[in-house]
């Protein structure tokens, strides 16, 4: 398990795809954006928080169709499941090293980008906090959409369309909690429950994607 | 007492049966080498013999952890090196040395080498290699001698007769004759008939016999 | 005809299935013509109009009962999908699949008569009021489910597949709820029927309501009927094509 954890980060930082990409998309949209709304500060500041978070929602969703594809098209899958190792620990496994190369690089990045769309200061905090939080989720939901698309030929807008309204609640508690720093409100509640998303993610859906794995492979 | 025993069994490709009727059983120090024709099922039967799919019908018999599958994708990474796809697989399989299967197959002098930088028969060596590594008693061999020279088939053969005489088994899909003393079975006349209903969905029609006025279709 | 009746199971069996369906249909189709066509011609013609907003109102016999089916027909599905995960009827995951459009199109009508509702009461077509998002969350959801079921080939494998979606998505949607809820304390009048109802809804509209609903609860049961028949059929052909290729290979 500890070997694929290792394989999956090697593969992510050789191929150049995976930890660099999504950092990248990540910035050029939040580039983007005052291109799109104008480059009013104040209206900049109120957007940012929803911004930051669709943007890391969508630089995740990036690299996710590889997560399975890549070993189901090079035989790896295979020999997984006929490994003496639980599929759902491969998930569970391969889900983390996804969080690692892109959730992470996201979570460290983020405060840059909120400076460049003049984030409140006080929301930084909870800026990173939150995205520490969520950014797991939407790795393991992730998860999910790619095992259940693995075995189509164009599964990679499919998945989208099936992955993106799981991310809502995590967004909607994200950036919940990014706007309430800012204006300096409580945070506890929202932040809860985006934790227990992720927990409640965690500990269930590599289960269900295992499962689609294992139909997807006979 | 067999490795690995099938009754009865049938196999399916995308829910239609391709062979049916299947028994056979393989013993430590055996090797089961499987003919037909292209199309005729045997990768599908490989497939349900590994356990990566359900049988249609009948059963297999074996310890599913006793099996080790080699397949036309070998499940190597272009980016890593020969020495780290061996190792990564060893890992996984609970850790044997993989100095034996590099010397074996003869990847001595291209472990640093990524295996993307690869000739074709090269990376199949590499996959076989694999197999060593993974320390399982019953091998499952899709056609595992394609891209390989004369040499290299020589190298498997004797890998695979070493594997047998440590009290191994190996069942192999392949149309050349590797020179082993070998049970051949031609899966050819066990091809399924389809003019019988059997479909997984035909037969949940099968349990009222009592409708005879053909209600659809 | 001697029903050896063990479980209920058996009326899953395809061919029982398509033999108590066929005559079963045209009764539940013309009862639901007739109920759908009495609630919606009481509701429209024979209340009174609502002293705030009219005429508008009547609306409400379109738009209530649709957004409830848009609920309960994914509850259904989530049922029927389960019932497929266990123990493998084909009748059941196709009803399923049956049922996802019609409940698409509910959700579909829900929005759109809501918008059109909208306009007179709130003065908006649209608001990201947490129950107007909640619902086209759930239209989301509903596209997603059958585009996957589109994009699989192997039928048995789409079954599969689409079953713990739908599992996964009713967790999801169901989150989604809340946290829409979280997001945004709207301006949507709270549910218009309820163990309280009367409370909420004069009698006099209540009635003819509670005969759009049934209406639209047996409009449903026909739809889906009709669409299991047509799906068990294309299913059933799709298995004799398998059959006559393999055989002609």
């Amino acid at each position: 398990m500890i070997r694929l954890f290792w394989r999956d980060i090697t593969l992510a930082f050789r191929s150049g795809g995976g930890f660099g990409l999504g950092l990248g998309f990540f910035l050029i949209l939040v580039t983007l954006v005052p291109f799109g709304v104008g480059p009013d500060s104040a209206q900049l500041q109120i957007i940012a928080p929803g911004i930051l978070w669709v943007g890391a929602l969508l630089a995740c969703l990036l690299s996710l169709d590889r997560m399975f594809a890549l070993d189901y098209e090079d035989g790896s899958l295979d020999l997984l499941l006929t490994a003496p190792i639980p599929l759902e620990g491969v998930v569970a496994v391969k889900a983390l090293a996804h969080w690692i190369t892109t959730g992470l690089p996201l979570v460290i990045a983020a405060p840059a980008l909120g400076f460049l769309l003049h984030l409140d200061m006080a929301a930084y905090k909870w800026l990173i906090i939150t995205l520490l939080v969520g950014t797991p989720a939407l790795s393991f939901i992730g998860a999910f959409g790619a095992a259940l698309t693995v075995s189509l030929k164009r599964g990679g807008l499919l998945m989208s369309l099936l992955v993106l309204p799981l991310y809502i609640p995590t967004l909607i508690f994200g950036a919940e909690v990014v706007r309430r720093g800012a204006e300096g409100f409580l945070v506890g509640t929202p932040l809860a429950l985006q934790a227990g998303i992720t927990a409640g993610a965690i500990a269930l859906l590599p289960f269900a994607a295992a499962a689609a794995l294992r139909v997807a492979a006979r | 007492m067999s490795f690995i025993s099938v009754t009865d069994l049938a196999v399916s490709r995308g829910g239609l049966p391709v062979l049916e009727g299947l028994t056979f059983a393989v013993k430590a120090g055996e090797i089961l080498v499987l003919r037909g024709p292209n199309g005729a099922g045997k990768t599908t039967l490989l497939r349900t013999l590994a356990g990566l799919q359900p049988p249609f019908a009948g059963a297999v018999t074996s310890d599913p952890d006793a099996v080790a599958y080699a397949a036309h994708a070998d499940g190597l990474k272009a980016t890593l090196t020969v020495t780290e796809n061996l190792s990564f697989w060893s890992g996984v399989y609970g850790g044997g040395d993989i100095a034996p299967a590099l010397k074996h197959f003869n990847l001595e002098a291209l472990r640093d080498r990524p295996a993307g930088n690869l000739s074709a028969g090269q990376k199949r060596r590499l996959g076989l290699a694999r197999l060593m590594v993974t320390q399982r008693p019953i091998w499952v061999l899709d056609e595992p001698t394609v891209s390989l020279d004369k040499a290299s088939v020589a190298i498997f053969a004797e890998a695979v007769k070493e594997h047998v005489a440590k009290g191994g088994a190996a069942i192999i899909a392949t149309h050349i004759d590797l020179g082993f003393e070998e049970t051949v079975f031609d899966v050819t006349p066990f091809k399924a008939r389809h003019d019988v209903v059997r479909n997984d969905f035909d037969t949940s029609f099968d349990d009222f016999e009592d409708d005879k006025d053909g209600a659809f279709l | 005809m001697s029903f050896n009746m063990n479980s209920i199971w058996e009326w899953a069996n395809p061919r029982k299935f398509m033999r108590w369906t066929d005559k079963a249909l045209p009764v539940v189709a013309v009862l639901a013509a007739v109920v759908f066509v009495a609630g919606l011609v009481w509701g429209f013609f024979f209340t009174p109009d609502d002293y705030r907003q009219g005429a508008t109102v009547k609306i409400f016999y379109i738009h209530v009962p649709a957004a409830m089916m848009a609920i309960n027909i994914w509850a259904m599905m989530l049922v029927t999908s389960l019932i497929w995960i266990v123990r493998r009827h084909h009748v059941s995951v196709l009803a399923a699949k049956s049922a996802a459009s019609i409940g698409m199109t509910m959700t579909l009508i829900a929005l759109i008569t809501g918008a059109v509702w909208g306009k007179p009461m709130w003065g908006t077509y649209w608001e990201w009021d947490p129950r107007l998002t909640s619902f086209l969350i759930l239209f989301l959801f509903y596209v997603g489910y059958m585009a996957l079921w589109e994009a699989v080939e192997n039928p048995d494998t789409a079954a599969d597949l689409t079953s713990v979606l739908c599992l996964v998505g009713s967790v999801f949607a169901i989150l989604s709820r809340y946290a829409v809820l979280f997001w945004n304390q709207g301006l949507h009048q709270g549910a218009s029927l309820s163990m309280d109802a009367e409370e909420n809804v004069a009698d006099v509209y209540w009635y003819p309501a509670l005969v759009c609903i049934a209406g639209f609860v047996l409009l449903f049961i026909a739809l889906v009927l009709l669409r299991t028949r047509t799906e068990i059929r294309a299913r059933r052909l799709h298995a004799i094509e398998l059959r006559e290729r393999a055989e002609n290979a």
